[in-house]
């Protein structure tokens, strides 16, 4: 065997071996680690390639909004494309993160008076960005963890009625916990830490986590309770257990998606947090296709785009005021008529070269 | 007496209807007596019944048509708000006329009922017909949709202001009922509606060909279609019954509050969602139950609840669904249909 590249270029993409005469090709370790995630990667640089195009002056803003939907909706689709159960709680979780992340970086000089309430180690620090969104996921996924062990015994739509009295039960909470969470008024002065190359960065490692979740064992486990939950019982899957832990990871992600809009916005309210935006998210994960993860990235970068679109014809005056919104709810009508199954029909992107015989096996596992 | 210890199951007395049925009704029957012994606590019997029986009507619509059709219909809401919105001029100036509104009460009631059964067939025309026999979670998103086309054409037509729209004025005084007992007339007048509406409704189904086919298909549709049920004749029926309701739901709602808002239909329909959970999707007894336990527990804890923890109430009522929901996932009074079948 002898290595016969001799371009640079070449040598990235495949390596080609002569054994007794016979040409044979076989991928570079790094090209297949390519292929083994590629949805993630091409993914990736769609939204790249969108971020570079758009990123200018006044589309900062609704890219960098964008960017945080995105992750939201992948997040919803770890729990949601996986276990077959419409989550209404997510949100919830959002607003988790996003307060307990204000908590630690929010106006140095007026926490006490938004937040009197809060222990006086909280009052008195100030976390860095980072650190801070990160526990404000792990607090997410605690109460995630805590609720879960009710909530996932219950299976089908009495699973996503369940999850909705959740997010009812968190609204009600924080809208009333004056001292924590300034209860129905504004909290603002909170640095904007978030811009669209961090929020691309945590979409990235969103989706990498949702990706790598989805086909590992567990991610398997639960898809096949999605297909059958009988069946899936029967052959040994633990759905509660495997349930629990796939809402515990979504709630993270979820919570840590949730600091990133705090950030974004600079100010958060307890109302923002509730049906309209569980709803919006909801449908774009359907919309794109809620059982891949292309799904949800092209679901909410489609309805997002669409409506940026409709807006600024609105402010052209080419269409009625307000009249955006409604063209909105009528295309996501037309598409829940005419593909049930989304844009993507709940499929990936396929890899589209050619992979060297032996790898094809692993192209079929592909959903 | 160790033996009824011991042999003390609340999951089996949670199963059984007989024990549920007995239990409620000594629970009724505590609190009534409970109740009349003190006008204070009467005024608050008469409040949370009137409240248990308006979610009661919500429910049964919502209730209807998931029955016959697995629709958990989120534009239920929107029907009711845009039925508020009927009662007045569409503009966007800031203060409202009343048109419809200002009608003769029989005319205005008349008036809105076929507004809102027109609604509700177009949407099931337009929507909900291509989308029959679709995943009822994705059907849900769908009603959500259309809900959202609703809310914003209103936003379109009447501007985003809440805006004033009194109607029945006069039914907003209080009677007095008893030595120190002075409720709202709107009060009782609901009971009373929701009281005539259930019966009118439970001859219609029991005693009509067309009802009895609509409780055949709400308890098996694919049985009822092979047994002669013409299906897309009982949806449609189904719909016209839940826009029925819809509009004597949207009434007293807009008698009560005197405002209209885009937003004012959530609340309702988060209510009246939550009742037919409570009560067991697709049963019709279960949504009135339902809508009763939900109304009933949200005035009580309004009431009860120490002052420090009152604004958390609507917590609590959730809390209770979650609570029976893993009692009972079913629902309180299931559908014979609501068996998962393997």
């Amino acid at each position: 065997m002898s290595l016969m590249n001799s371009q640079p270029l070449e040598s990235v993409l495949k390596i080609v071996n002569t054994v007794n005469g016979t040409r044979i090709e076989a991928e570079t370790p790094l090209l297949k680690a390519v292929r083994e995630v590629w949805p993630v990667v091409i993914n990736g640089l769609f939204l790249l390639v969108i971020v570079s195009i758009f990123y200018s002056g006044a589309m900062k803003v609704p890219l960098t909004e964008g960017l945080i939907r995105v992750s939201i909706v992948v997040a919803l689709y770890i729990f949601v494309g996986n276990s077959g159960i419409l989550s209404f709680g997510h949100i919830a979780f959002m607003m988790i993160g996003a307060y307990a992340s204000a908590w630690q970086t929010c106006c140095e000089y007026t926490r006490d008076l938004f937040f009197p309430g809060i222990p006086t180690y909280l009052l008195e620090n100030t976390h860095p960005f980072i650190p801070a969104i990160i526990l404000g996921g792990l607090l997410a996924s605690f109460v995630a963890l805590i609720t879960g062990f009710a909530l996932m015994r219950l299976s089908g739509i009495a699973a996503s009625i369940g999850t909705f009295a959740l997010l009812m039960i968190v609204y009600t909470v924080y809208l009333r916990w004056q001292t924590w969470t300034a209860g129905n008024s504004t909290v603002t002065g909170i640095p904007f830490d978030t811009n669209a190359w961090n929020a691309l960065a945590f979409c990235v490692i969103t989706m990498f986590a949702a990706f790598l979740y989805s086909r590992s064992k567990f991610g398997l486990a639960l898809r096949s309770s999605r297909e059958d939950e009988v069946a899936a019982k029967a052959a040994g899957v633990n759905v509660f257990g495997q349930r629990l832990l796939a809402f515990v990871i979504s709630a993270f992600f979820a919570g840590v998606a949730g600091g990133f809009y705090g950030h974004f916005l600079g100010t958060i309210t307890v109302p923002s947090f509730h049906l309209p935006l569980t709803f919006i998210t909801l449908s774009m994960l359907v919309v794109g296709g809620m059982q891949s993860l292309s799904g949800a990235v092209i679901g909410t970068v489609a309805v997002t785009a669409f409506l940026q679109l409709l807006r600024w014809f609105e402010t052209n005056g080419w269409i009625p005021s307000s009249s955006a919104d409604v063209g909105l709810g009528i295309v996501l009508l037309l598409v829940l008529i005419f593909r049930k199954s989304g844009i993507t029909g709940n499929a990936e992107i396929y890899y589209p070269f050619k992979p060297d015989a032996s790898a094809s096996g692993s192209l079929k596992r592909q959903s | 007496m160790q033996d009824i210890v011991k042999n003390f199951n609340y999951k089996k007395i949670l199963s059984d209807k007989r024990a549920l049925v007995i239990l409620g009704i000594v629970i009724s029957i505590i609190g009534i007596i409970v109740a009349v012994t003190d006008p204070v606590r009467f005024q608050i019997l008469i409040t949370s019944v009137s409240e248990g029986s308006f979610y009661a009507l919500a429910a049964l619509g919502i209730g209807l048509l998931f029955g016959v059709l697995r629709l958990i219909n989120f534009a239920y809401g929107d029907w009711v708000m845009l039925a508020g919105y009927a009662l007045i001029l569409p503009s966007t100036a800031v203060t409202s006329t009343l048109i419809i509104g200002s009608f003769h009460p029989v005319l205005i009631v008349l008036i809105i009922i076929g507004f809102t059964v027109l609604l509700s067939v177009l949407s099931e025309s337009t929507v909900f017909r291509p989308m029959r026999n679709t995943n009822p979670a994705i059907m849900m998103i769908a009603s959500f949709a259309l809900g959202y086309v609703l809310q914003n054409l209103t936003i379109m037509i009447y501007g985003g202001r809440p805006k004033s729209a009194g109607i029945f004025e006069e039914l907003t005084q209080t009677v007095d009922l008893a030595e120190g007992v002075s409720v709202p007339l709107l009060k009782i007048i609901t009971i009373g509606v929701t009281a005539v509406l259930l019966i009118l409704l439970t001859l219609f189904l029991h005693r009509t060909r067309i009802g009895i086919q609509m409780r055949a298909a709400a308890e098996d549709f694919r049985m009822a279609r092979m047994l002669g049920v013409r299906a897309n004749f009982v949806i449609a029926m189904a719909f016209v019954i839940s826009g029925f309701l819809a509009s004597f739901v949207s009434l007293m709602y807009v008698t009560q509050i005197g405002i209209l808002t885009f937003r004012m239909g959530t609340p309702i329909i988060v209510f009246a969602f939550i009742a037919t959970v409570i009560g067991g999707m697709g049963s019709l007894v279960g949504s009135v139950v339902g809508g009763m336990v939900v109304g009933v527990s949200s005035v009580v804890l309004k009431n009860i609840l120490p002052g420090s923890i009152r604004g958390f109430s609507d917590a609590f009522v959730f809390g209770i669904v979650i609570a029976i929901l893993l009692a009972r996932p079913q629902g309180l009074v299931p559908a014979k249909s609501a068996r998962e079948r393997v």
